[in-house]
Formats: C-alpha cells, structure tokens, sequence
C-alpha cells in the first residue's frame, strides 16, 4: 500500500490517475475477485498497482507464465462465479486467441472482461493491429474507452455487460488511454466474491464438435441480442452541434477531433462509439440520414467505417462516407489533433495548413540503450570476443522481446531475426536447418517460460543444431520489472516456488548446458567457446540480476561502489567505448577516456582484462 | 479558452514523468481540467523522455503542432531538439545540463552547441537545476528545481502553494522539506532572472 491508497478512495473524490490506475479502480467498482495478466506495455501498470493492493484488498492477482494461460485461469474463474479480468498488450491476444476464439463459444457465469492494451504508432511494440478485429472475428462485444475516467466507468459497464449476457466483451484501450493522466472521479466499491462454484455443465463447457455445433447458432442469436443492447447503450452517444456534416468516432481519436473543433473554431455532430462491436446499426443509420456527410476518423484499421459502409449499402443511403478506404483520415500510426484538422479540413473542403516543419537536423540520437552495469551487455561482448577469435563468419543472431533486443545496436549487432514472444528458439531451429552459418540465438528469463520451452522440446526432438543463450536477468526487466516463474515470489508478492531453467533444460533432453556468470567474463567467454565449437544444440544460461534491481538494492544497503579511468594508465585504445560500449563512459573535451559517476553503476566488467587490458579502470569505494 | 500546453523533456531517470505528475496534481486539487501523456516501455531505456500536460479546455493528451506554450527541457540537447513543436512565443526554461548520447561517440556527430538555435529567442531561461537542487539537499531533486522554474512564469492557472500542496500529495514524507527547498530556489531562480530582464 502507500503510494497506491489513492485508488482505494470513496465515492465521489477526484484523483489525477493514469488511465491504467483508473482501470484498477474500475475492477474495485465492479468487484472483481481475480485477476490474471502476462505483463506488456502498454498494459502493465495494471499488474504494478494490483501487485501492491491486490492482497489488502481481497483480489486475486497473478502474473500468468503467459496471455493464453491467464485468460484460462481466468476463465474458469469467471465459469465459477466470480467476476475475472484478464489484461494484456495487443499481441498478447495473439497468444491468448485460441482461448479467446472459444470462451466466445461456451460463454461465462460470472463476468469476465479481457483488456487488449492496442499501441498505435509502436511505441514499444513489434507490429501495428488493431485488436477490435478480435471481437469481430469471435462475436464477442467490444468497449472502447477514451479517456481514464471512461476506462473506469466502462469498465464497470463491461462487466455488467458480460455478467447479463453471459458473454467475455473485450475492452479496448490504446496507448493514449492507457498512458494518459487525467481527473477520475470515482464510483461505489462493489463486494467481491470470493469462494465461487463450478456448477457442471458439460455440454456448454466442453466444445466437444457436436457441442460447438449447437453453441454457434446460439452465440450467432446472441449477436442478434447484442445488437439491441448498442442501440441503447449509453456508451453510444450522439453529440448534436445542428451541422450538416457529422463525424463517427471511438477510442483516443474522439479526443483529437474535440481538440480539432477548437483549433478550427467549428463544431460538427459527432457520434461516439465506446460500445462499437456489434455496432448499432439503427443507430448509424439515422445519424447518417441526418446529414450531408459523414466522416468516420478512428485508430487503426477503418473497422467502425467498414460497418457504417454496410449500413449504408443496405439501407441504400446516398450519403458521401469518407475515412481510411478514400484516404479522408490516415491509415497507419495514432491519431493527433493535426492528422484530424487536416481529414475535418478536407471534409469542410477548407484550406488546411500544414504546420512548419521546424525538424533540427544532425543532432545526435539518443536511441534507448542498455543501461551501465546491464549484464546483457558483458554477455554480447562476451559473445563478439569469441566469434571473433573463432572466425565464425556470417553468425546469425536470432534475438527475442525483452531489453536484449537492444543488442541490435552497434557496436553488438547481436539481433538478426525476431518475430514475437519465443521466436528465438524456433526461428533458431529454422536457421539450423537450412543454413550453414553458426546461430546463436537470445531470449530472456520471462520469455523462456512465456514461449521458449516448445521451441526448445522441437529443436531437440528434431535434432537442431545451434546455441541458445538464456539471459537470465531474474526479473521481467522491460515491463517494469515483474516477477516470472524463476524467481522465489509471486505477483502477490508472497513466497512461490523458482522453476529452475537449468534442470528444465537438462531434463529436455539438452546435452550441453553450462550457467555462467556474465560479470565472470573469463568463464562465459570459456563456455561460449566450448559450446560453439561443438556440433549440436546447447544452451548457456547467463545468470545475473537486473542491474536496476541491484541499484535499488544497494541504494537500500547504502553501499557506493563506482569505477575511474586512471588517466596515466589509460593508452586510449577506446575498446571500452567502442567496443564495449558502456553508457557511464565518455570523452572529456581534452579526448580523455572518462566514467560518469552518476552514471556508472559499479558492476566492474569494464575492470577485466577482457574490456581493458592495461588496468586503467579502478575501483572507487565509499 | 485555449488550453496551455506544456512540454516537458529529458533523459530517461531524469524524473520528467514525476516532474508533469506533480503539476497536474496541482492542476487537478484546483478543479482544473488538466491531460498529459506519458511514455513507458522501452522508451525509457536512456532514451528520450516525453510528456505533455495541457491545462484547460484540452480533450486529447498531445498537444497541437507548434502550439507549446511552455518547453521545460532538463538536458540540453533534449531542449534542442524539442524546439520543433514551439513557436517564437514559447517560454522556454531549460537546464543547463549535458547528458552526452552514445551515438555522439560511435556515430561521431557532436553535441550542439544551445547558442546556435535559441537566437531571437525572446522567453529564454537556462538555469543551473543540478547546483540549485544540489544547494536544496540533492542533485535528485532537478525535477523539482525545473517545475519551481516553470511556476514562477505565472503561467499555469495554479499558484506556487498548490504546487507545493502536490509534492506533498505525491512524494513520500521524508522527501518534502527537500523538496520544497528545492522548488522554492527554483521559483526564486526565474523570479532573479526576470527581474534582470525587465
């Protein structure tokens, strides 16, 4: 508790919350007993509050191994009465979908939402997808809040939603949603249930094909009833400015399109969607009747606009609807106020100007990087000395989601192929097989037991031959660093059982798997050379905290341990800067190699003799 | 009424997120509509951070193009490269501090020089955050400096006790007279400056 009590505040105060802290509110509204996640930005801060007050205030919270368990353990949890959310990033779905495509088939008790964290314009996402193509593709109900105080307030809706028609609803939130900060006011608690009951029901709960046959055609006639239930929703509201052109919306573009009024002094009618699967067809035709014509401008595939083309078509309704189909409204990336000032401009068929383009040219970049002391690094170093003495060539480097995949940068350029959670392992496989060249692939602790581990079981079924390299940094460092299945505590922040990676892969079948100790770069330097130079599967674990995590620690311990450049020992040879490539190390306007203090974080690789071989790196204590 | 908008950048531990979190905070005890956006995941990683926070009649977190009425850049070379989203009225405070990229080694582009880009800036500040909020008790508390900075432009529709109000709501206890210290040197910085302007 502490930090968080805000969000368990009565009804009727007000807080600046992210949108994220207003959803954790929302599941204290509507008395939601358990919740499940695999961490994923933009989702996360979900599970960083619930990990804190789930225990003190009576929810269930786990961090799932990964998206498609937590939704089953969820599930289940919903089949037995108690209201379940499951939350996750947009390709999270992707990896819960086989669950989701079914729970859409036997439907649920108790109400059960699942959040999909969509992230518009990637801000830390490998792909662009528009997640409310979910709903469509399992009949399920969609909501799409846009600002906090909507995430809250929906959120609620959605359960009770859920709860009426027995259905999972997706509730949708982007990146601007979920990372925005904004006033909440906040609702009734709502009691928990805590002790549920499975009451069987085989023929709805087992998707046996004669079962799933039959559940079709009643999930189809639930869509019928869903469908009613939109044209009333009060989360589908008409916004009536008496203009003759009208704008259909949803999600954080309504926002932009407010801004966008005031920016151009105008109003247009507005209908706004947050209950925008089914969509309410009624309701679209009479809105587009109403006006001369229409613009429909949401994020990121035109699926509203699709739906009011098809109200259009068989209502027969002569009415210009523009969007992303005639390039009205751009296609990829978030909105912004000024993309929805230029598509309102081409509507109005006013003069748009486009705002100056004031971009400085030739500063330098400052891309996000692994921070100083981060034991990923001393493990790519480790990895491009040995390749190097073995002239290995053309190594392909199949990389994996974690802060690794920062291994891309130079001097490293240790990521080559990554598709998604896991695909180290199999892509890894892949290569072996049709290629000659060396692989040696990378993939971090949580992500091993996210999607590793049947990537692992088939390349040593199927006899491929290349090194895994299991970056064990004891945390789920890029999220924000949660728990995961190796680690001795659970989400709760209680005592869990480690699952040892080591074991596990000795008793799939591996032959050589070694643990090192990245900071011990004279032994992982050893093993890497050992493992390469074998002709089969292996697999390095390199072992070493966070070096976030051991800050903190040591900030606790109040210890002070930094590095300096002995400037008399120092031959500026810049294999600390170049080729290592700490962070904490710089050049001072004399040309002399220097080390941050702030910056430096005390873990002493760059003191090896691997890093600098004339000692000029020494040790400070405090 | 137009919103004012604010643009608050950094580096990644600078505490820019905490830094708009307490404005708004400030904003929002005063029945102020206030938005902002911030940015998680990866970014973070020593790279770029970024955050707008618009008081007012603002519906969406970003802020129009051109349209920043205060830039609060907590790196110099950070400030520099935010001057695209301002215009020739944008107050602009920024701290006079070099947090030097990788890249400027390895790619070997040097770091600017601020001089070249803030001509005909007439709402300039460039204050020394790391000293001041070293004199308040530690070089942490710069955020803080930058945010006393920014109050006492006179600006945002809240007053300096507000502000003060919001660090006590969101920092822990034993960080406030630190704090405070901190911020007041850095409404008494900008209160110094201007004054030797007029």
């Amino acid at each position: 508790m502490g930090k968080y009590d805000v969000i368990l505040g009565n009804e009727g105060e007000k807080h600046f919350l992210l949108g994220n802290e207003a959803i954790v509110r929302g599941l204290i509204e509507s008395g939601v007993g358990i919740a499940t996640t695999y961490p994923g930005t933009p989702s996360s801060e979900i599970g960083d509050v619930l990990s804190n007050i789930a225990k003190d205030i009576g929810i269930y919270f786990e961090y799932s191994t990964n998206e498609k368990v937590a939704l089953e353990v969820a599930a289940a949890s919903a089949a037995s009465g108690i209201r379940s959310f499951v939350f996750m990033k947009h390709v999270g779905l992707n990896v819960a979908s086989d669950a989701f495509m079914s729970i859409s088939f036997t439907g649920t008790k108790a109400g059960l939402v699942i959040m999909t964290g969509d992230d518009p314009s990637m801000f830390s996402s490998q792909n662009e997808q528009d997640n409310r193509n979910y709903a469509e593709f399992a009949y399920v109900p969609l909501i799409e809040p846009s600002n906090p105080q909507e995430a809250k307030d929906f959120l609620v809706y959605a359960f009770n939603l859920s709860e009426k028609y027995e259905k999972p609803v997706l509730f949708r939130t982007t990146t601007r949603v979920s990372h925005q900060r904004a006033n909440v006011v906040y609702g009734k608690k709502r009691e928990i249930t805590k002790i549920g009951k499975f009451e069987k029901n085989p023929d709805r709960f087992v998707l046996l094909p004669s079962n799933a046959y039959r559940a079709k055609n009643e999930v189809i006639k639930k869509l019928e009833d869903l469908k009613k239930e939109s044209e009333i929703s009060p989360l589908n509201v008409e916004i009536n400015n008496n203009s003759e052109y009208g704008i259909i919306t949803s999600g954080a573009t309504y926002n932009y399109i407010m801004d966008a009024f005031n920016m151009l002094n105008i109003k247009l009618d507005i209908l706004k969607l947050g209950f925008s699967y089914p969509p309410p067809y009624q309701k679209i035709e009479n809105f587009i009747k109403r006006h001369n014509e229409i613009l429909v401008a949401e994020e990121v595939d035109p699926f509203i606009e699709k739906h009011v083309r098809i109200v259009a078509q068989i209502k027969n309704i002569n009415v210009p609807i523009h969007g992303k189909f005639d390039g009205y409204v751009e296609f990829s990336y978030e909105q912004n106020p000024d993309r929805i000032v230029k598509s309102i401009s081409k509507l109005l068929n006013i003069e748009y100007k486009e705002s100056k383009n004031n971009n400085i040219n030739n500063l330098p970049p400052r891309p996000p990087v692994l921070c100083p002391g981060c034991p990923h690094r001393a493990t790519f170093y480790a990895v491009k000395l040995v390749t190097k003495q073995l002239r290995l060539g053309d190594v392909i480097y199949p990389s994996d989601i974690g802060c690794y995949t920062l291994g891309i940068q130079p001097p490293y350029n240790e990521a080559d192929y990554l598709l998604c959670m896991g695909s180290s392992v199999g892509t890894g496989g892949g290569f072996s097989i049709s290629t000659k060249q060396k692989i040696i692939s990378f993939i971090g602790d949580s992500t091993f037991f996210h999607a590793g581990i049947p990537g692992l079981i088939n390349a040593v079924h199927n006899n491929h031959k290349f090194l895994l390299i299991i970056l064990d940094n004891r945390t789920t460092a890029m999220t924000g660093h949660q728990p995961n299945p190796g680690v001795p505590f659970n989400g709760m922040r209680e005592p869990a059982k480690e699952i040892d990676i080591e074991k596990l892969v000795k008793a799939i079948g591996v032959e050589y798997v070694k643990t090192v100790d990245p900071y011990d770069l004279k032994n992982t330097i050893i093993a890497i050379r050992e493992a390469l130079q074998r002709d089969g599967l292996s697999v390095i674990i390199s072992k070493r905290e966070c070096a976030l995590l051991r800050d903190a620690e040591m900030i606790k311990l109040g210890k002070w341990v930094r590095y300096q450049v002995n400037q008399d020992k120092c031959t500026k040879c810049m294999n600390c800067i170049l080729n290592y490539s700490c962070p904490a190390f710089y050049l001072d306007p004399e040309g002399r190699v220097m080390i941050d203090p702030v910056l430096c974080d005390g873990c002493g690789v760059c003191a090896l003799p691997q890093v600098c071989g004339f000692k000029a790196i020494e040790r400070v204590e405090e | 009424m137009k919103p004012i908008n604010v643009k608050i950048v950094g580096v990644g531990g600078q505490g820019v997120v905490s830094a708009g979190i307490i404005l708004g905070e400030a904003a929002s005890k005063r029945n102020i509509n206030v938005v902002m956006s911030e940015i998680h995941g990866m970014a973070q990683r020593g790279g770029i951070v970024s955050v707008d926070i618009r008081f007012g009649e603002a519906y969406g977190p970003i802020s129009p193009d051109n349209d920043i009425d205060i830039l609060v850049g907590f790196e110099i070379l950070e400030t520099i490269r935010a001057l695209k989203y301002t215009n020739e009225n944008t107050y602009i405070i920024m701290n006079n501090e070099k947090i030097v990229p990788f890249t400027s080694n390895i790619l070997k582009i040097g770091y600017p020089n601020v001089e070249d880009y803030i001509k005909n800036r007439k709402n300039f500040f460039a204050i020394d955050a790391v000293e001041i909020a070293k004199k308040a008790g530690t070089y942490k508390a710069v955020n803080i400096v930058m945010i006393g900075a920014v109050s006492a432009l006179n600006i945002l529709p809240i007053k300096n006790e507000d502000v003060e109000e919001a660090i006590k709501n969101v920092l822990p206890k034993k960080f406030w007279d630190v704090n405070i210290n901190a911020f007041r040197l850095g409404v008494e910085t900008i209160n110094k400056l201007k004054a030797a302007y007029l």
